[in-house]
């Protein structure tokens, strides 16, 4: 029983290795092949648009109800205090620097990254990704690399678009229901936000984009066995991601609240 | 050119191939057969350096295929092509982006060129005009003759056929078979056949090798497969179901 759990926990530590190890060794490659011509522009517009333009829908409707929900949850605090003034101040912050970057990675983790294990895994069974090696076409170079560019692109622009409704979704709330004027809301807002917030905001969900493009290919190119393996590799490809972002978000939340004080 | 030697090759501890050797000359069509799950398929991909032997060497053109870096191998596959046993077509893609693939990747061919070569590769598996459709729309038989006509579409010196006239009507497969004698005869092509029908294997092959247990053993003209006495070739030309091969699954029973 007790030797059984150690051989247990020895075989996860081996198999988080080899995951580490092999999603390293595929980021250099991407990085190289990504720099190294001939570039490949119309399969990324093609993927920007999978990855970014198609997501707008779900991040516009999720964000305005996070913006809903948070004013109404901070309101709840402030309003005891008496201070319902930096409700603004506090949405905006929260979205700006932690909110809209993860949620945003995670609806585009679960929407994309999924989507894209999936699709690689199932080449990967009919023997499609060989069928490119036999061609010539490194599969890397083909089908991570416009992936990997695109979603690096996109997320940003992704999340500054739901900062921008989160925010907006809490100015309703504000201004309609608890009676903050307009003028007033923009002007907490805006004095309350610095460029670094936005940046530091922005930079994360960069490194969130590389990393949802390269888990999820990752998971796809090492599918085994058929239908099934595939659907493995996807609910794997999600729940990895989810946690890379998480512990990403701790890392660099942590770095810059130190380097940036 | 083409040089197997020694090559050994296991999958999770089970051996597959065990010191196969196997020469093939400049212009020779070489019909691979043997029973299904033997290593046909893991042999051809060793050829096209998809898979790495443990041991042993496998030789194009006198340069050994696994010690090629990027640059080589890729002069190597644009002078050789496999079709696949499943087709391996890309289905993102409808069937003139499959069959120019290469041509549309590694050259800057004009559309009304890219059409041209695309329609002839069709033409010469019997199925000109389907250029637009994708490849869900086609039949299990339709798929792996687009991806034979993928596989020619880049003129190569090698071709690798992994069972091209499986799944293929007789009329469509006889076809197919005249092709790969034509590429033989006209172009020159070498090739290496995998197949299960011995009809066209006598058909087309200017030399049989027969695998077993990892190894090849037997090869030579197709006559001299006709004229075998070996039991366990005797037994598998002529598909019978009793005999030296299934000996051991008889005993275990
Ligand atoms: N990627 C792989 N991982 C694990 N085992 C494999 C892999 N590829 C092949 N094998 C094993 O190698 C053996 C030979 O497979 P292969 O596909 O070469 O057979 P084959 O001779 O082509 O058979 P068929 O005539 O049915 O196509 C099989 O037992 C198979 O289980
Ligand atoms: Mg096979």
């Amino acid at each position: 029983m007790f030797t059984l759990f150690f051989v247990d926990l020895g075989r996860k530590v081996l198999s988080l290795m080899h995951f580490v190890g092999g999603l390293t060794n595929l980021a250099v490659q991407t990085v190289y092949l990504t720099f190294k011509p001939p570039y490949k522009t119309e399969r990324i517009i093609e993927q920007a648009k999978k990855a970014g333009y198609d997501s707008f829908p779900i991040v516009s409707l999720v964000a305005l109800f996070i913006g809903f929900i948070f004013a109404l949850q901070t309101a709840y605090f402030m309003q005891r205090i008496g201070s319902e003034l930096y409700i603004a101040s506090m949405v905006a912050l929260s979205i700006v620097r932690e909110l809209g970057p993860v949620i945003t990675a995670l609806i585009v983790a679960g929407r994309v990254g999924a989507s894209n294990t999936a699709e690689l895994g199932s080449m990967q069974v009919t023997e499609q990704i060989d069928a490119l090696e036999t061609l010539a076409a490194n599969p890397v170079k083909y089908l991570v690399v416009p992936r990997f560019v695109a979603l690096g692109a996109m997320l940003p622009v992704l999340t500054l678009y739901a900062n921008i409704i989160g925010i907006l979704g809490s100015y309703f709330i504000c201004t309609i229901k608890l009676g903050i004027t307009s003028s007033m809301y923009m002007h907490v807002t805006f004095s309350s936000l610095l460029y670094k917030d936005l940046f530091t905001g922005l930079f994360k969900s960069w490194i969130f984009g590389m990393l949802i493009a390269l888990i999820s290919c990752y998971e796809g190119f090492n599918v085994e066995g058929g239908a099934a393996g595939v659907g493995r590799a996807t609910t794997r490809s999600v729940v990895f991601t989810f946690i890379m972002i998480i512990a990403a978000d701790c890392f660099f939340t942590a770095l810059f609240y130190f380097i940036f004080p | 050119m083409i040089e197997i030697h020694n090559l050994h090759k296991k999958f999770n501890n089970s051996p597959v191939l065990k010191g196969l050797s196997l020469n093939i000359d400049r212009g020779q069509t070489c019909v691979i057969i043997g029973r299904s799950g033997c290593g046909k398929s893991v042999l051809l991909k060793h050829i096209v350096g998809l898979l790495r032997p443990e041991q042993g060497k496998v030789m194009v053109d006198g340069k050994e295929v696994a010690a090629l870096d990027e640059l080589e191998l890729d002069a190597l596959r644009s002078k050789i092509s496999m079709v696949f046993q499943g087709g391996a077509l890309f289905d993102s893609m409808n069937v003139t982006e499959n069959v120019g693939f290469s041509l549309i990747e590694h050259t800057r061919i004009g559309r009304q060129e890219l059409l041209e070569r695309v329609e002839e590769a069709l033409g010469l598996v019997g199925l000109g005009g389907i250029g637009s459709l994708m490849p869900s729309e086609l039949s299990g038989g339709m798929k792996k003759r687009v991806a034979l006509a993928r596989a020619i579409c880049i003129r190569p010196e090698i071709i690798l056929y992994d069972e091209p006239t499986t799944g293929i009507d007789p009329i469509a497969a006889d076809s197919i078979n005249g092709l790969i004698r034509s590429l033989h005869d006209k172009l020159k092509v070498t090739s290496i056949v995998v197949t299960h029908d011995m009809k066209s294997a006598y058909h087309i092959a200017d030399k049989i090798a027969m695998m077993y247990k990892g190894r090849i053993i037997m090869e030579g003209a197709p006559r001299e497969f006709r004229e075998s006495k070996d039991p366990v070739v005797h037994q598998f030309i002529h598909g019978i179901a009793k005999g030296p091969i299934t000996e051991a699954v008889d005993n275990f029973k």
